[in-house]
């Protein structure tokens, strides 16, 4: 374990031992009384830190992919390569792509955020153009029989039709990023993971891990489940199974 | 067509008594206590729409589908006292998607009963060789795999494998419903030709009733609700439908399907006059039908042309005399096809030559009308004992 | 860049100690990897062979997928501590899910017909699951186990994070090893990150039937290319 000297170098947030809290001093399980204490000043701001992370992250990851989808789409001959270059930042560990980053871009929000983005967008690049890819030929020939032109098929038929694909690798996307944020924190001051390396470092006090990572967690599964409701909201005609 | 298998086993006649399944919360039964006998080497055809659970009926036989009520006996032996596995290991079964093992090949497809019945590699390995050769497959077929076949080979394949194990009994479930017309009709051909080699006892399950007809020595045609209708020959159930739901599965065309089932070697064809060139044509003047004249055949009886009624004035006839005769069928040709060329010429009767080309006879529209009826009587007197 | 080629010297420099801390880092993903494997597959198989409990193997997987790993780490302390075992069970907790879904998925979807041609010749439960569907629902397995393998790899990196063990001893210890060992961790990691991807791809094609092999996927993939999850939950 790291000394002090860490701890003081990353500004450790020191739980506040003012009231003779028994939960506190023996460190239980979960203290409540003093995560409520502490919610505005501890819990939120790193919360909201780490969905600004997020959404940063997903938010130009998705343009990017989005970009190079629509690109793969036209042009079939883009897709091998976008693929392997995309696995191939998939495939590097997100803890050594934040390390090697450290001597580019120093630590902060820069360091985190590329990582992130990186990490997602074979995810988001793959699903996109599967999801336009998955609009059956017959679907595509009566449309353009109506007399659609290129762009009109891409925004009426084959973007609505690729829409629970593309939800999909939102999903995955979004949990995946707020997981690495959890452990970027170790390269930048920020979110949720920053409460985490500091009650390791400092006092292994048991509600400062559960609360931020059970915050982390809850986030995640939040997320996710919002964009499953609203994925259904929107095509409610993908949902629909036929009964086997 | 080919060699039979190196094993026969005899065919086990297969019994179905008060036969019932009914699914819990249905209205109705899949299958309400049908019974029916098949004997030993014959094929049994079971047909009806769909819902009509033709299906569930034939899946019973081999307990893939538990029954609710009655009893199922191969060869006199209770299908319910045996373990299933082991029962189903004993009855060949083709399923219409076939079902082949994608990731072995066709050989190893074949012998797969064989090896769950622990024969020897070797063993397996000829049986699997011969069945191929049996049902028509090249022998180098075995080492391919199913990915690569067409869907007819991988049909052939699926007849091969049932008959691995060489079973008393073969299940055939729309055997060949996915097969493109021109196959299929190359199949059920092929199957019959089997079928005269190895006899065995086959439940054949179709929704198409030409396909019944053709195939089946007996059909039971089942409602919906699985409730039997009929169950008799092919001729019997054309000639009688039992009732109006029957009449009108068969179709309105019934007659020309019954005479789709006899060929022009099973009649008594009508005698034709033939003489050879320069013979007195006085001994077969009375033989001459309306419409046709005196047929000059060779020595060995192969027909050369046919002096029309206008140029037999004289008593004899040369080779002059004689027109080239238009259409003429042979004895292969069943009574349907026969008819159907009649009608191309205003009904006038045809001319029959037999396997080698020589004249066998006449066949007439009246002769098929007088058959057809003989046939209705011989049936009806027949099927009290179940014979064709 | 001076920091890259410093990495890259401190590898060369110190190849005893990143053996060592490379072995540990496989022990601690091999253990978790077998213990996902030995509880996923088997209950995968058992219940897409009864075609129940799609609802629970997809689910497992979509929850799972969704769990923050460092979070999970930091939940687990109150109740195991600090320690190889808190490593060991927030990695088989994150490698379960994918090697259950694709379990699950990789032999329900066994095509009925050859299952119910199986059946029909006499094949009992356990050679139908031995014989035909656990031959064609291999390589799909497989390709679980390969997300689930490259995620531990990577993942249990987090034992560093309290001296636990592994490559993540020197990555989170920046004041002991400078940027240059953290970094040279990172290559290390990177490379066996890649080395277990090429390892279980390998494996992957060796377990694909004969057959099987010039055929198009099984299952065409609908998200990242390893796992096969559904769009809709």
């Amino acid at each position: 374990m790291s000394g002090a000297a860490v701890a003081a170098a990353s500004g450790p947030v020191i739980p506040h031992y003012g009231t003779s809290d028994s939960c506190v001093l023996h460190n239980g399980a979960f203290c409540w009384h003093w995560f409520a204490q502490n919610w505005g000043s501890l819990f939120q701001p790193k919360l909201i830190q780490h969905v600004e992370l997020t959404v940063i992250a997903l938010v130009i990851g998705f343009a990017i992919s989005f970009v190079l989808a629509l690109a793969a789409h036209r042009r079939r001959w883009l897709a091998p390569p976008v693929t392997f270059v995309t696995s191939l930042l998939y495939t590097i560990p997100s803890l050594a792509a934040f390390e090697i980053l450290v001597p580019i871009t120093g630590l902060g929000s820069l360091t985190i955020e590329i990582p992130l983005i990186s990490y997602t967008l074979l995810v988001l690049f793959t699903n996109t153009l599967a999801g336009l890819s998955g609009v059956s030929a017959e679907v595509r020939d009566a449309a353009t029989g109506i007399g659609l032109t290129r762009r009109q098929m891409l925004t009426r038929v084959e973007l609505p039709l690729a829409l629970p694909t593309i939800v999909a690798g939102i999903r995955v996307a979004t949990v995946t990023i707020i997981s690495l944020a959890t452990v970027a924190a170790y390269v930048g001051n920020e979110g949720l993971g920053q409460l985490i390396f500091d009650a390791l470092h400092s006092n292994d006090f048991n509600t400062q891990f559960l609360g931020a990572g059970g915050l982390a967690i809850l986030l995640a599964l939040v997320a996710d489940g919002f964009l499953v409701l609203t994925q259904r909201q929107l095509t409610p005609w993908a949902t629909a199974r036929r009964p086997v | 067509m080919n060699e039979p298998p190196t094993t026969n086993t005899a065919a086990a006649p297969l019994e179905m008594r008060d036969v019932t399944k009914r699914y819990p919360g249905a209205k109705t039964a899949a299958v309400d206590r049908l019974c029916l006998e098949v004997p030993a080497g014959e094929i049994c055809v079971l047909v009806g729409p769909s819902g009509c659970g033709k299906t569930t009926a034939m899946r019973l036989v081999n307990r893939m589908i538990e029954l609710t009520s009655g009893d199922i006996l191969i060869d006199g032996v209770t299908v319910l006292k045996r373990d299933p596995s082991d029962l189903r290991r004993e009855i060949g079964y083709v399923i219409q998607q076939i079902g082949l093992f994608p990731h072995i090949t066709i050989s190893a497809n074949v012998g797969v009963v064989p090896q769950l019945l622990g024969w020897h590699k070797e063993r397996i390995a000829r049986r699997s060789a011969d069945l191929l050769q049996l049902v028509g497959l090249p022998e180098e077929m075995g080492s391919r795999f199913p990915g690569q076949l067409s869907g007819g080979q991988r049909q052939r394949v699926g007849v091969a494998r049932a008959l691995a194990a060489d079973p008393p009994l073969m299940l055939m479930d729309e055997p060949f419903g996915a097969i493109d017309p021109i196959n299929r009709e190359h199949l059920q051909n092929e199957f019959l030709r089997l079928q005269s080699a190895i006899r065995k006892t086959v439940v054949f399950v179709t929704h198409d009733i030409d396909e019944a007809i053709k195939m089946g020595d007996r059909i039971a045609i089942l409602r919906e609700g699985g409730e039997l209708v009929q169950y008799d020959t092919p001729n019997e159930i054309l000639a009688h439908p039992a009732d109006d739901f029957v009449a009108r599965f068969v179709g309105a065309d019934r007659g020309l399907k019954r005479l789709a089932l006899t060929r022009l070697a099973d009649l008594d064809l009508i005698a034709a006059p033939c003489v050879r060139p320069g013979q007195p044509i006085g001994s077969v003047r009375n033989q001459l039908l309306p419409g046709t004249g005196v047929v000059l055949v060779d020595t060995d009886g192969h027909p050369l042309g046919e002096v029309p009624p206008d140029r037999l004035a004289d008593g004899r006839v040369t080779d002059s005399d004689a027109r080239t005769i238009g259409q003429t069928v042979t004895t292969a040709f069943t009574m349907r096809e026969a008819l159907s060329l009649m009608m191309t010429d205003s009904l006038r009767p045809l001319l029959v030559l037999d396997g080698e080309g020589r004249v066998a006879g006449y066949v007439s529209i009246e002769l098929i009308n007088r058959t057809l009826h003989d046939e209705a009587q011989h049936a009806r007197r027949g099927s009290a004992t179940g014979t064709r | 860049m001076s920091a890259f080629s410093a990495a890259f010297t401190f590898v060369i420099h110190n190849g005893h100690l990143l053996l060592t801390k490379t072995e540990t880092h496989l022990a601690i993903s091999f253990e978790a990897i077998l213990i996902s494997v030995v509880l996923g597959v088997p209950l995968g198989v058992v219940l897409g062979h009864i075609h129940k409990g799609s609802f629970l193997a997809i689910n497992v997987s979509n929850v799972g997928r969704a769990l923050p790993s460092l979070a999970l780490l930091s939940v687990l302390l109150p109740v195991v501590g600090i320690s190889r075992t808190n490593v060991i069970i927030t990695l088989v907790v994150l490698a379960f899910p994918p090697v259950l879904t694709n379990s699950y998925v990789a032999v329900e979807q066994v095509d009925s017909d050859v299952v119910e041609a199986a059946k029909g010749m006499g094949m009992r439960t356990s050679e139908v699951i031995r014989k035909v569907e656990l031959p064609l629902a291999l390589p799909l397995i497989f390709a679980g186990i390969r997300t689930a393998a490259v995620f531990v790899v990577a993942t249990a990196t987090l034992a560093g994070v309290f001296g636990g063990g592994g490559l993540g001893d020197i990555l989170f210890n920046e004041p002991s090893y400078k940027l240059s060992g953290v970094i040279g961790s990172s290559y290390v990691l990177v490379v066996l990150a890649l080395a277990f991807q090429v390892m279980f791809k390998g494996l992957e094609l060796a377990v694909t039937p004969r057959g099987l092999r010039k055929q198009p996927r099984l299952v065409p993939p609908q998200v990242v290319e390893p796992s096969v999850l559904q769009p809709a939950a």
